[in-house]
């Protein structure tokens, strides 16, 4: 275990390099003046614009410049924003709670009505219900987040009035922020309707983000419990006479979630991606959005702290699932 | 004499059914993806003839007519069947020609991906060691951003507009295709029709085009018709971004960031692109999955 342990560890330098030089070479290919670029001010004097070139070292060779960027990034200067002048870290850090929030919603949402589904679907094959599942998933599958985000604004804001259209929570509260959840800050606050008004705005972005994972997850759980259910000890047990329940919970299912644990690990990337659009459309104010405006408003910086802290978090939630699955499948680790 | 009394026996003729007609065979027994096919071919039937099918052109402006609703809504006119948008453009004229679009954005970014994907996945599978380890890192770099994310990336190095857009998709398309291709040349190389073939002296540009890849077909057809579907929603959620298609051009996402304004007032100039898009990705996928079940026995449930 310790060996597969390392192997996958080491494997992850590499990777975290290239993200790195991905970030730095992205500042690199905008076109237009580099200083330009990183100051965000235009007609700058020559004179000027060629000691601002010597301050930021971007008269160095390349190889050089990549390795201050190295060392930059390892002591968490991702350098400052264009437009608030203030740290890209803390800017990230001060809004990624706000999709941190979302995601998990959007993962339990995801988890608790996808797998059930998958599985009874699995138990249950070729029935009407089997069907109905297969049949919901793929249109889940084929709906674009942004699509199905308007189509749940119109029916359940606009038409039928029960849920608010957009941001965190209503503006009649106002708390300390502690946690950086709102709804566990507004159980905090003691304040008479204040988890409710957070809860209402988080319901329909949790369900248009979550829905692609729970699609996902559904089929797959299927796919898994039925090849489960296909292998040789869930029949020695169906031949020493359990029933049907006892066999699915207890002996099928823990080997059926193997596959599925992964491809919930995997679904970070979806969700980070659908946060873009899921932000956008109920302008949550989480790093999706952020990342949106930053191209809108050209803040270069921010835009290249943000992808890289990003990718790192998705590199580092695959790792996890990697070594889980380790855990989970003993068969893997001896690769 | 005798011969000819003797009835004739058909044998000869009991050939194995050509792999073309097993997958149609299997698909056919799939409804969803008949039903899916058809939406397909309806889909390039209007894109390919949309200058005769459209009842409108898709930018002219009826001034008399802003906002106006479908025909079976109050106020509405079988003139403009979808009703028209802000501008007064017919929606159903846009819709046809935004489908127009959505082939094109699809056939161009998966034959670009495809291409791409292909030559990575040959290069690594063929020669092991350091062009394959270099390949498959730099791919899993790319996998470890969001696709939407890296599109977006690309998008702000090589400036909005829909050709910039298709390109940024196709890359964020190759790792995928690179790993399905390395993964079946890998398998393909072991078995012994290519031991064969290379004791036969075929050089290595042989056995890669015209030995190991056309065996490996299979899952690249399946996963290009998947993400022909998966072009045309990133495509549209670019455009809906801002960072696609440019204002005037009838296309899908485009037309819905454009109509967000109106989600109120006039539902229908929404609704409608969401319709367009959710029902043609919709046929992808069907057709993908009755595809993938038809090629890869193994993987039906």
């Amino acid at each position: 275990m310790l060996r597969f342990l390392f192997t996958r560890l080491s494997l992850v330098i590499p990777t975290f390099l290239g993200i790195v030089f991905l970030a730095f070479i992205l500042i690199h290919l905008v076109p237009g003046d580099p200083v330009e670029v990183r100051m965000g001010e235009r007609g700058i004097a020559p004179a000027r614009h060629a000691e601002l070139l010597h301050e930021m070292g971007l008269d160095r060779p390349l190889y050089v410049q990549f390795a201050d960027y190295v060392g930059k990034v390892l002591h968490g200067n991702l350098g400052l924003s264009l437009i608030t002048h203030r740290p890209v870290l803390s800017e990230f850090f001060d809004l990624f709670p706000a999709t941190l929030e979302l995601s998990i919603c959007a993962v339990l949402f995801a988890i608790i009505f996808g797998l059930p589904a998958g599985m009874l679907a699995g138990v249950k094959r070729n029935s009407p219900f089997d069907h109905l599942v297969m049949g919901v998933t793929v249109a889940g599958y084929s709906l674009p987040i942004f699509v199905w985000g308007l189509v749940l604004i119109l029916t359940f804001s606009v038409d039928l009035g029960w849920t608010p259209v957009s941001g965190r929570i209503s503006l009649d509260y106002d708390f300390d922020r502690i946690t950086g959840f709102m709804t566990i800050d507004a159980l905090l606050s003691d304040q008479d309707g204040a988890f409710e008004s957070a809860l209402s705005h988080l319901i329909l972005p949790t369900i248009a983000l979550g829905t692609i994972p729970l699609a996902v997850i559904a089929r797959m759980t299927r796919s898994s419990m039925l090849e489960v259910l296909g292998e040789d000890y869930i029949r020695t047990a169906r031949a020493k006479g359990l029933g049907t329940f006892r066999i699915v919970a207890i002996h099928a299912l823990r080997n059926a979630m193997i596959p599925v644990v992964t491809v919930i690990g995997l679904q970070v990337g979806t969700l980070m991606g659908g946060a873009i659009l899921t932000e956008t459309i109920f302008s949550w104010p989480g790093v999706g959005k952020w990342l949106v405006e930053s191209i809108n408003r050209r803040d270069y910086p921010a835009l290249q702290g943000g992808v890289l802290l990003i990718a790192c978090l998705v590199m580092t939630v695959n790792l996890m699932v990697d070594l889980l699955y380790g855990v989970l499948n003993p068969r893997i680790r001896r690769r | 004499m005798a011969e000819q009394a003797l009835p004739r026996i058909e044998t000869s003729r009991a050939q194995p059914i050509s792999p073309l007609r097993e997958v149609w065979f299997s698909m056919r027994a799939n409804p969803g993806a008949m039903v899916g096919l058809g939406i397909i071919v309806f889909f390039i039937f209007c894109a390919v003839f949309a200058d005769l099918i459209a009842p409108h052109s898709p930018i002219e402006q009826f001034r008399d007519n802003l906002l106006q609703p479908p025909a079976w809504q109050d106020g509405g006119s079988w003139q403009f069947v979808f009703g028209t948008d802000d501008l007064g453009r017919d929606i159903l004229s846009r819709l046809i020609y935004g489908a127009r679009l959505s082939l094109i954005i699809g056939t161009i970014v998966v034959t670009l991906s495809l291409a791409l994907g292909i030559f990575f996945g040959l290069m690594s599978g063929f020669f092991r060691g350091i062009p394959d380890i270099g390949i498959m890192r730099f791919m899993d770099i790319l996998l470890s951003i969001p696709s939407l994310l890296l599109a977006i990336v690309v998008v702000a190095i090589l400036g909005p507009g829909l050709p910039n857009a298709m390109i940024a998709i196709a890359i964020t398309y190759v790792p995928n295709y690179a790993r399905l291709t390395r993964a079946s040349v890998l398998q393909e190389l072991s078995k012994d029709y290519v031991t064969a073939s290379r004791v036969s002296g075929a050089g290595t540009l042989r056995l890669m085009l015209a030995t190991v890849l056309p065996n490996c077909v299979g899952p690249l057809v399946v996963q290009a018709t998947l993400s022909f579907g998966s072009a045309i929603i990133d495509a549209a959620a670019l455009g809906f971004l801002g960072l696609g298609a440019r204002a005037p051009t009838p296309e899908w996402g485009t037309m819905l960031a454009d109509a967000l304004k109106f989600l109120e007032a006039a539902p229908w100039v929404v609704v409608v692109p969401c319709c367009g898009i959710f029902i043609t990705v919709l046929a992808f996928n069907l057709m993908g999955d009755g595809l993938r079940d038809a090629l890869d026995p193994k993987l039906k449930h």
